[in-house]
């Protein structure tokens, strides 16, 4: 009995977008300046590229020059904290002062080099703790039936729907000294000092794998679930174990799946701060943490650009494999 | 290794992630309703930390904040998002193509602090131009929301149109529609549902976002996850796992009544085509 109503709520939900659009198409207002905009050369076309690349143009593309910019300049007390990188002398030259203090900075104290190489680290073991956890799981909801399927799948995209912060945060009660997890050990009688688990590298691993292992998951399950079973069960046919199978037929086949869910972990995670701040201890040295601290606790807004800009340059190359990746993904959708 | 012993490994590897999943949110769950200021001992049933939250008139204003913020931002990213998606699945070669997509996928994996200190820099470079909001806060911090989440709309509008069948927008470009009636008429209907899962997606991570609104906000502007942050920062508060608790309750039963809503009309869909087939 429901049907019905469904179909004439999708026929209504059609329908009123065309009502609408045919009227507004028949008012004077848009008909006059509809042929000044066509001799003007903007056609609905321009308009629907030019927004979202203009868009993106300004608020993500010119920042990053901006940062460029600022990484050579000196701090000074003042708003905003920073020298003038360009300057104009009597309203004539204009005058570049480029410093590369920051920069040599960077390469002199050994904390910055020591937070970039511990962020790398950290970002690769817990990349592959992602892929070890990630695509057993993948592809077991991949050969599960279809029903069971869907929940599944909906039970890895659920988590990244609810507050990120919330989820850290839930670890932090269940890693703390008198937590969930020291609590029920103690009780139990396996231990009886709690350990520490909370503010050390153990707890940020388990935050970062935690947070970001559905990014591991959804496109190691869509590259698995378009695996053909045939090819499979010929292997098997023709006197192959599924062990081994699995490693020459399933493993090969599933590799963009694996760069492609590796590089969402990694890439962010390079530069992750709230995990390190609230589950890392003290120590813990990652490079979002230090660009958080030198730009709010230091208030050096040049060197906290000049760590933003090197971060970057490290990042290009997963980024530009990751956009190539993207793009095939995009691409390769629209042939079926 | 036998396919039982396959079957058996893979339900265990399922069994053990979901639980890796599962069990934190499950925790807090529980522990909103602990009677004990002792957040993890167990003191009795009760709903004080319910109380407690509704009467922290500053964690509601970050709340109220947060929410409009998102409602802005997501409505800005489905319809800066949804023409980049179009301009991408549906308009072939065209100047500035490899530049939009290039600046569509790079967002999704930029560490915030980037993002956040590339975007303060630019509202404070730009500050003394006119028409540029001289005061940080709710538009910097929208702004900056759009530019992040409108990624994931074009990627959801995308991959739906890619999808989609063109012969129907063919089909009524042949009749004579204009492109505007054609989006409008055919185009729109159809992407509905990837248009509504990403406004989701951008309001629940913009409502999500700490690293990008502290870096963008103004000195007197809170919004609820910078207000969560400084609170958790000093330690674990129940108050913070009642919170937790409306918020992925909340979700939960909107994800899941969107999604068979959609179904549904996926379905009924279908069928109108079907029955639409079976009359010729």
């Amino acid at each position: 009995m429901a049907a019905p109503s469904y179909v004439t709520l999708g026929e209504r939900m059609s329908a009123q977008p065309g009502r609408i659009l045919n009227a507004v198409m028949r008012s004077q207002p848009y008909r006059s300046s509809h042929g000044l905009l066509r001799r003007a050369g903007v056609t609905g076309r321009g308009i629907v590229i030019a927004i979202p690349w203009l868009w993106l143009l300004l608020f993500f593309l010119i920042p990053f020059v901006i940062v460029l910019k600022i990484s050579f300049s000196e701090t000074q007390l003042a708003v905003p904290p920073y020298m003038p990188v360009l300057d104009w002398v009597d309203h004539q030259y204009l005058q570049v002062r480029l410093n590369m203090g920051n920069f040599l900075f960077l390469m002199k104290d050994p904390l910055y080099l020591d937070a970039f190489l511990s962020s790398l680290k950290v970002a690769s073991l817990s990349t592959v703790l992602c892929l070890l956890i990630g695509y057993p799981m993948a592809y077991g909801i991949a050969r599960s039936n279809t029903s069971w399927r869907h929940i599944l799948l909906l039970l890895v995209i659920l988590p990244f729907w609810t507050s990120f912060l919330v989820r850290v945060y839930a670890w932090m009660g269940l890693l703390r000294n008198n937590g969930v997890i020291n609590n029920m050990l103690m009780s139990l009688g396996v231990i009886h000092e709690p350990i520490v688990m909370l503010q050390t590298d153990f707890a940020m691993y388990i935050g970062i794998v935690y947070s970001y292992l559905p990014f591991m998951i959804l496109p190691l399950y869509s590259n698995l679930e378009k695996h053909d079973q045939t090819l499979i069960e010929a292997a098997v046919d023709l006197g192959s174990r599924p062990f081994r199978a699995f490693l020459q037929v399933t493993l090969p086949l599933s590799i963009p799946g694996v760069i492609a869910g590796a590089l969402l972990v990694f890439i962010p995670a390079v530069g992750e701060f709230v995990i390190p701040r609230l589950l890392g201890g003290t120590d813990s040295l990652m490079i979002g943490r230090v660009l958080w601290d030198e730009f709010f606790l230091n208030r050096d807004w040049p060197v906290a650009s000049a760590v933003a800009f090197c971060l970057l340059i490290i990042l290009v190359l997963p980024i530009m494999v990751f956009q190539r990746y993207q793009m095939q993904e995009a691409g390769g959708g629209s042939k079926r | 290794m036998t396919s039982t012993s396959r079957s058996l490994f893979l339900l265990t590897a399922l069994v053990l992630g979901f639980a890796f999943l599962y069990i934190p949110i499950l925790s807090v769950i529980v522990f909103s309703f602990n009677e004990s200021k002792l957040v993890t001992v167990w003191g009795g049933f009760s709903t004080h930390w319910y109380r407690v939250l509704f009467d922290d008139r500053q964690m509601l204003e970050g709340v109220w904040l947060s929410l409009r913020i998102a409602t802005v931002t997501a409505t800005g990213a489905v319809i800066v998002g949804t023409f980049a998606g179009l301009a991408l699945a549906r308009f072939g070669r065209f100047r500035g193509r490899t530049l939009l997509s290039g600046m569509v996928a790079a967002p999704l994996v930029m560490p915030d602090v980037i993002t956040g200190l590339s975007l303060l820099l630019l509202f404070v470079a730009f500050a003394p131009l006119p028409l540029v909001p001289d005061r940080r806060g709710f538009s910097t911090i929208a702004i900056a929301h759009i530019t992040l989440t409108l990624s994931y709309v074009t990627v959801v509008v995308q991959s739906r149109l890619s999808t989609m069948d063109e012969s129907l927008e063919e089909a009524a470009m042949d009749l004579g529609a204009r492109p505007a009636k054609v989006f409008m008429a055919i185009t729109l209907p159809i992407i509905a549902p990837a248009v509504v899962s990403g406004w989701l997606l951008a309001f629940t991570l913009s409502l999500d976002d700490l690293v990008i609104a502290t870096f963008t906000a103004g000195p007197s502007t809170n919004t609820l996850p910078m207000m969560i942050f400084s609170k958790v920062r000093l330690g674990v508060t129940p108050e913070i796992n009642a919170l937790a608790t409306l918020m992925v309750g909340i979700v939960t039963v909107f994800v899941i009544a969107v999604g068979v809503l959609m179904s549904r009309q996926e379905k009924a869909r279908q069928r109108d085509i079907q029955m639409a087939l079976a009359d010729r």
